[in-house]
């Protein structure tokens, strides 16, 4: 059971927001890069996001590049999931595959602060605080079995091989 | 059932045929990473205790977003990439010989092949006729350690396109009319495939702009079938050996067609802060410019210089505007420098920066100020894109670029081509 508060974004995050150029340099430091994490979007999120909360957005989250840096520092602020209306591909794929939850549901019904619980396994999205629940989309089977693994290396180094299909 | 250019390509590199929908391990051609995902690819691929790269001559590192190196972080992430490249043969493209997706076409990818690269505009290869994608770096990790990767088989959208484009009007203006018309995630985990009597007879300059852009809809390849012209252009890099036919069949399952009349499209623009918020340029002289950039992996090519050195010749630069250039590879700027193009854009008071991408993705070479406004050529103008969160980009063909580097302001140059 993971539970949190919600942080709150529009549709259409980038991974310029979450991960900006600018900040190109940080990508060989990535616990200095997660200081910055989502600035662009939210200048006071990286600074005051706790350990279990949930960045909550609109749809397509995480278009544009392929920077695997952007799910690695969302991750490393300690979000625990990222829920979204939908996800950009580059982005989904590489979340899971470095082990950053994604659920995918629509977020409308969850305003900025409000206290989540998430039960993965029975696919429950709980606000606490309007004491309502969502049903998320379930992963594919194929993420679903990245995951458990605990991503993509470790499912190579344990098989030798993709055991996926 | 026939099949579509993604099915056809990708039945190729699986065990049986495969259909839309199916989940494959297909063998990788060719896997690439640049300078910003490269030392990331690296450090995974050594987690796997796999020495070397399934193909070593086939997996490319690219230096090229931030080259020369303007910060001394990124100086010792371009030591890991040459080092790596030593120890495993892997092949190094070192700083100053292009943006990897300009160098990808004309030196390293072939018709009907598989190309993971590490960077979001891999798709560009597909005007090659290959099924080209990007992913993160761990998946590109993986497909040059094993030389495959998993994948699902895409559903496609055909786009076709008929009649001819208006005096004034290239595949950048096109492209940005249907990423309008479809929306920044419209074709989510989708191909596209292009077709149609105005595709048959676009430039391959300008069907790489086309497939480049296939990501800001977010489409996993954009696809095209390879006939004469892609014969003549992997001749001119004398690679005419690498020419294979690719074609759909007739009788593909497509999700969904999509017909544009090319006559009806004129120039358009991306407003900030996204790829689908787009205008006609005529309807944006009010939107005064501090800076241009024409160049990136989109519109950096010789038929791009082209067009800016006709339109700014005998023309000056804004005075209120910096125009920066960058040709795409180092190959296009000695074409550049051939034909006199160089001169005239730098006596007009261009810029003309080496080879590469800072400018674009915000690393170096033309950063924004606060409040300041840029219009580019490159594909994207998210907030933030070019190195400040408060500077805002705009996006349109080089003919557009240039013409509005003279006025100062968005200017629509049909009126004057």
């Amino acid at each position: 059971m993971l539970k949190g508060k919600a942080w709150k974004f529009p549709d259409n995050i980038s991974t310029d927001h979450i991960a900006p150029g600018r900040l190109f340099h940080l990508r060989s430091n990535l616990p200095e890069f997660a200081k910055h994490v989502l600035e662009d979007a939210d200048p006071e999120f990286a600074s005051k996001v706790q350990k279990g909360d949930f960045v909550v957005a609109g749809s397509n989250f995480g278009l544009g590049s392929s920077r695997e840096h952007a799910p690695q520092i969302i991750k490393l602020s300690g979000v625990s999931a990222v829920i979204a209306k939908s996800f950009a591909r580059i982005f989904y794929r590489n979340a899971i595959n470095i082990g950053l939850l994604l659920l995918e549901c629509d977020t409308d019904g969850i305003d900025a602060q409000d206290e989540l619980e998430v039960d993965v396994r029975e696919g429950v999205i709980k606000n606490l605080t309007k004491n309502t629940e969502i049903k998320f989309k379930p992963l594919p089977e194929v993420m679903i079995k990245l995951q458990q693994d605990g991503g993509l290396i470790e499912h190579i180094k344990k098989y030798g091989d993709f055991q996926l299909t | 059932m026939g099949q579509t250019l993604a099915e056809k390509i990708i039945s190729a590199h699986t065990d049986g045929p495969v259909k839309a929908g199916d989940l494959c391990i297909a063998k990788v051609d060719v896997t690439a990473v640049q300078d910003g995902t490269g030392p990331l690819t690296i450090s995974e691929f050594r987690k796997l205790g796999i020495a070397k790269p399934a193909n070593p001559e086939r997996m490319i590192l690219f230096i090229d977003h931030a080259t020369p190196s303007p910060r001394k972080e990124l100086s010792n992430s371009h030591m890991v990439m040459r080092q790596f490249a030593k120890e495993t043969g892997a092949v190094l493209s070192e700083g100053g010989t292009g943006v990897c997706h300009q160098r990808l076409v004309e030196q390293y990818v072939n018709p009907g092949e598989i190309l993971c690269g590490a960077d979001s505009h891999t798709c560009t290869s597909g005007a090659l006729g290959a099924f080209a994608t990007g992913m993160g770096s761990t998946d590109v990790a993986v497909a040059s350690a094993l030389g495959k990767t998993w994948l699902k088989v895409p559903q496609s959208y055909k786009i076709v396109v008929d009649g001819a484009l208006r005096h004034g009007v290239y595949a950048k203006d096109l492209m940005l009319y249907l990423i309008g018309l479809i929306g920044a995630d419209g074709a989510t985990y989708k191909a596209l495939e292009f077709t149609g009597s105005t595709i048959d007879n676009m430039s391959m300059s300008e069907r790489f702009t086309l497939a480049n852009m296939a990501v800001e809809a977010g489409a996993k390849c954009g696809l095209f079938a390879t006939d004469e012209k892609t014969f003549a252009f992997l001749q001119s890099r004398h690679r005419e050996y690498a020419f294979k036919k690719i074609q759909f069949d007739e009788d593909a399952e497509y999700e969904r067609v999509i017909n544009i009349d090319a006559s009806l499209v004129v120039p358009m623009v991306s407003c900030p802060h996204t790829v689908d918020n787009v205008k006609p340029a005529k309807d944006l002289s009010d939107v005064k410019i501090n800076q241009v950039f024409i160049g990136s992996c989109t519109n950096g090519r010789i038929e791009d210089l082209r067009i800016a050195a006709k339109i700014l010749k005998k023309q000056k630069v804004h005075p209120d505007v910096r125009l920066i250039v960058a040709p795409a590879s180092r190959d296009v700027m000695m074409q550049a420098l051939r034909e006199g193009i160089i001169e005239i854009l730098t006596y007009v008071g261009a810029s003309v920066i080496p080879p590469g991408c800072g400018p674009c993705v915000g690393v170096h070479a033309g950063i924004l100020g606060d409040g300041e406004v840029c219009l580019s050529t490159q594909n994207r103008n998210f907030k933030g894109r070019m190195g400040n969160p408060e500077g805002k980009i705009y996006l349109s063909s080089p003919a557009v670029a240039a013409y509005s580097a003279v006025c100062g302001y968005i200017a629509d140059p049909s009126e004057i081509l």
